[in-house]
């Protein structure tokens, strides 16, 4: 039977209360007595700290408390890094910096006080007497010998080294006939810029033992494990809520410093004590995202067939370790080959430590840089070998009917149909209409740029194997005797609209209104177990859970009812809120057969009473989904400015549950790469300050400066799991960047610019005009 | 210092510290947290609010600043009931995820069709110059705002 809910574009149902402001956000939690906490930062990326002097701060008015590094030493855990990468090396890292800093905004001391003015007043007054240190901020100067190192007990700068290699490299390298393409390619640091930054209420009972921490996170029920231990309070006895959270991309996949230190302060003085970060705050020290290094190496047979890549990868990874930081650039490696079938690979990334704001997930981690460099690297390919740059990746797409497909990275990609997005997106745009009025304009001595990105991305975060922390998620339905149904989630979204699309799922598995569903996640008291919400895994892997878990019910409810009219449980249709047989000559309301299984009264035997199922669903995979994507821009050849005229994206993110909602995630997706590529960078000096503290110089895109997106989606379903989803939240961000440049660059084309690093800039771009103009 | 206001057609009277923000006023001592902080440096928008029926930035005023005056908060703009249409539009064309730019957003957007009751889609875009969205790169926004705009301007509105 056609699902007539899933598929559908339906409203969502979060909007309401928040279109209203009637949601609750961490910094709308007030609680009795509560307490406000305002941290005390370095202001030297690399320093000795010689002393710390709270008198001033202790005395200020209404201040209850100051702590610093020295006093939570042995008593308050430190960060965790949960990355499992052979030969790792973890700095120790702190909540509070004790005995040295080592970057801008490390937090130092925290004071406690009754209003958040008071608090920061105080904060103020905390004297820190430095001693400076050399500083690195580069990462090449940071391996070179002789560089000062910032980890001294962990010998060098290196944090580890990882290498990935399969195929024939020696027959690969002894093939005179092809042709070598040679790039470096640079993905700068990025701030993630979630709209809500961080905060915490942590709210300690200490008669009951009880810690209740509210934080603006992704992940929950991972916060409340490493919460219990960095305490040492009983698991059972610490309870996380995500309330409503504005905003992640990655940057609230994390434990911080400051979550600690607020739980602790809490438990300290036995009262609730909030922290919310101040944007200043979040730009310095909430971790960044990209900051790679890429040198790439092509092997190009004369046709164009791409047969082997090498990239050295050289990723900044700040000065401390957070949850993932060293794990991203290892998905870069992993899906360095994009969605073209080359036989040969080698990568080898190498995390340095600077003295910068540690980097970890921001959405697309890792992807999107391994997306920009292949991208980058098929259009130099095309443009060597004269060949239109559609036509070479066609050329290099593996058919669909080789899927699933082993690639010598090691990962097995589910299904595909790289050719089918492509030609969509060549007829949607017009693409060679484009090619005709570019040659015309060339002529004119006027620059318009077509830039293609066809991309493969890994979603669906992912199978326990392969995750430091297990890769399964819960879902369970409840029937209550009334008839309406209670989903619970242990994914964590935040602007997603998953109670929107779990609602879908689980009406559609049970043939009941939309209306009749109501979804909770985000709370580990009410949700028993969880992952989090991360790496487009929600819907394919949490909504998986939750339709197995509504499967259950119905096989109970069918056998309930079979048993009541008289009919085979499989001759039972669940739809329209009734359970009944094909012809509608037997039914039952499903509210009445949910009342039969809670009361109890006439049960079949062998079934028992109640009517509430769970699901952890493990995932055998990954996932795959995949797009082509075309950007058309204009560059003005007096000013160097960048007009992005049109932008196309065709996205097969396997089956698609709510359209609109797909849509929105796209469009998201989309400014955040094309803010990559246009916009956006997060700048330290050499002295490791950062230039872009604030909202005025890092440039979070604004509405204005977007075109019209025309976006499609198509729908190569999944073997993965039932749904057939793949996961959406990531793919406009990994495709877009590289189809950025790759218009820009084409655009110059006629000037001989062959590489132009991101953000494109008018001032830079006008540089090389002027450069090529005189040259 | 005391000062006298009329929130959400409510009036009253309050002593605050001379250096209160009016968007900690409205959040703290008024309960009203449907009014967000992205930024208190005037640069993201979502601490929108209307004073004396101007679209104002309220982390840029303070608490004083704002004496004698009326103010308009998201939760005023309708009910549940009776939604806004420009928080119909909002919730007709997705125009929120996270939902933290949302209040100011609509705020902004209803001074700008205040002004402009039919705008462009390109008057729609500079007219949110002043509101950053981190979520649904703006296009659901657009339309989220010429939803209200054509809801507005027909007749059974
Ligand atoms: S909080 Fe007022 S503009 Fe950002
Ligand atoms: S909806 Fe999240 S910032 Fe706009």
């Amino acid at each position: 039977m056609p699902s007539t809910i899933l598929g559908k574009r339906i409203k969502r149902k979060e909007d309401p209360r928040l279109i209203q402001g009637r949601g609750h956000y961490v910094d709308d939690i007030k609680l009795d007595g509560m307490l406000h906490m305002a941290f005390a930062r370095s202001i030297h990326a690399h320093a000795r700290i010689k002393s710390v002097n709270v008198a001033a701060a202790r005395s200020s008015p209404g201040v209850v408390d100051v702590i610093t590094g020295e006093e939570i030493k042995g008593k308050l855990g430190l960060v965790p890094c949960a990355a499992g990468i052979e030969g790792l090396k973890v700095p120790d890292h702190p909540c509070l910096a004790t005995g040295k800093v080592c970057y801008v905004g490390e937090p130092i001391a925290a004071v406690v006080a009754t209003d958040r003015y008071l608090a920061r007043d105080a904060a103020d007054k905390i004297e820190v007497d430095y001693e400076p240190l050399p500083v690195v901020t580069d990462p090449e100067k940071a391996l070179q010998a002789g560089s000062t190192v910032i980890h001294p007990e962990l010998g060098d700068n290196v944090a580890f080294v990882a290498r990935l290699e399969g195929g024939d490299w020696k027959a690969v390298e002894s093939d005179s006939s092809l042709k070598v393409i040679k790039q470096r390619l640079i993905n700068q640091r990025l701030a993630p810029a979630s709209m809500e930054t961080r905060g915490v209420v942590a709210h300690y009972s200490p008669g009951e033992e009880t810690l209740t921490v509210w934080s603006s996170t992704q992940i929950p029920h991972i916060l409340k494990t490493q919460l219990a231990l960095m305490l040492g309070i009983d698991e059972p006895h610490c309870r996380v809520i995500a309330p409503e959270v504005g905003g992640g991309f990655g940057s609230k996949l994390n434990l911080y410093g400051e979550e600690g230190v607020a739980c602790y302060a809490s438990r300290k003085l036995g009262k609730p004590v909030k922290w919310i970060e101040s944007r200043r705050e979040n730009l310095l020290a909430t971790v960044h995202g990209r900051d790679q290094i890429n040198d790439v190496e092509v092997y190009v047979q004369p046709d164009g067939k791409v047969v082997g890549l090498k990239c050295w990868i050289i990723a900044d990874l700040g000065a401390y370790h957070q949850l993932l930081t060293p794990a991203i650039p290892t998905l870069t490696a992993l899906m360095i080959l994009g969605c073209y079938h080359i036989k040969n690979v080698f990568v080898e990334t190498k995390g340095v430590f600077t003295n910068k704001m540690a980097t970890d997930a921001y959405r697309g981690a890792g992807r999107p840089e391994a997306t920009y460099v292949i991208e980058r690297v098929m259009d130099m390919v095309a443009r060597e070998l004269n060949m239109d740059a559609a036509d070479l990746r066609m050329k290099n797409f593996p058919s669909p009917d080789e899927f699933p497909l082993d690639l010598p990275t090691g990962v097995t990609y589910d299904t595909a149909n790289y050719q089918k997005t492509l030609k969509r997106l060549l007829k949607i745009s017009g693409y060679s209409r484009l090619r005709k009025e570019q040659e015309k304009l060339r002529k004119q001595g006027k620059y318009l740029g077509l830039g293609l990105s066809t991309y493969v991305e890994i979603c669906a975060m992912g199978p326990s194997s392969r995750m430091p922390a297990g890769g399964w998620e819960f879902g369970a339905v409840k029937v209550e005797p009334t008839g309406k149904v209670m989903v619970l989630s242990g994914t964590s979204p935040h602007g997603q609209g998953e109670e929107t699309t779990f609602a879908q799922i689980a009406a559609d598995v049970l043939g009941i209104p939309f209306d009749d569903v109501t979804v909770y996640h985000g709370d580990t008291f009410q949700v028993p177990m969880g992952i989090g919400t991360f790496g487009s895994r929600t819907t394919a892997v949490g909504g998986t859970a939750i339709h197995n878990a509504a499967m259950q019910i119905r096989k109970k409810m069918a056998r309930i009812a079979s048993h009541k009219l008289g009919v085979k449980p499989g001759e039972l249709i669940f739809s329209e809120g009734k359970i009944h047989t094909r012809d509608g000559a037997k039914s039952m309301g499903f509210a009445e057969v949910a009342a039969e299984a809670i009361f109890a009264k006439q049960l079949p035997e062998g079934i028992e009473p109640g009517l509430a199922a769970h699901s952890f669903f493990e995932p055998s995979n990954y996932t795959f989904p995949f797009g082509a994507h075309l950007a058309v821009t204009e560059v003005d050849a007096e000013t160097g400015e960048i007009k992005l005229r049109n932008y196309y994206a065709v996205d097969d993110c396997g089956r698609v549950i709510n359209p609109m909602l797909v849509d929105g995630q796209i469009h998201g997706g989309l400014a955040q790469g094309i803010g990559q590529a246009l916009w956006e960078s997060h700048v330290y000096d050499e002295n490791g300050q950062l230039m872009t503290g604030t909202l005025m110089d890092y440039a979070v895109p604004k509405a204005h400066q977007f075109p019209w997106f025309e976006t499609e989606t198509m729908e190569t379903k999944t073997p993965i799991n039932p749904l057939g989803a793949k996961g959406v939240g990531e793919a406009g961000t990994i495709g877009s960047t590289p189809a950025i440049v790759n218009a820009v660059v084409d655009a110059l084309r006629p000037l001989g610019v062959r590489h132009l690093d991101m953000p494109l800039q008018p001032e830079k771009v006008w540089r090389i005009l002027k450069q090529h103009a005189t040259a | 210092m005391k000062i006298q206001t009329k929130i959400n057609g409510h009036l009253r009277e309050d002593e605050v510290e001379p250096r209160l923000l009016l968007v900690h006023y409205l959040r703290d001592v008024a309960g009203l947290t449907g009014t967000h902080i992205g930024c208190e440096t005037s640069l993201c928008g979502a601490c929108t609010v209307l004073l004396n029926g101007e679209a104002v930035k309220s982390c840029t005023l303070f608490a004083v600043q704002a004496d004698g005056g009326e103010i308009t908060t998201i939760e005023a703009l309708g009910n549940h009931e009776k939604l806004h249409p420009l928080q119909e539009g909002f919730w007709e064309e997705h125009g929120l995820q996270c939902g933290f730019c949302t209040p100011g957003m609509i705020l902004a957007a209803y001074q700008l069709l205040c002004r402009n009751p039919h705008p462009s889609r390109e008057e729609i875009r500079k007219g949110l110059e002043g509101n950053l969205c981190r979520c649904t790169g703006y296009q659901h926004i657009v339309k989220a705002i010429e939803y209200a705009a054509q809801k507005i301007g027909s007749p059974d509105a």
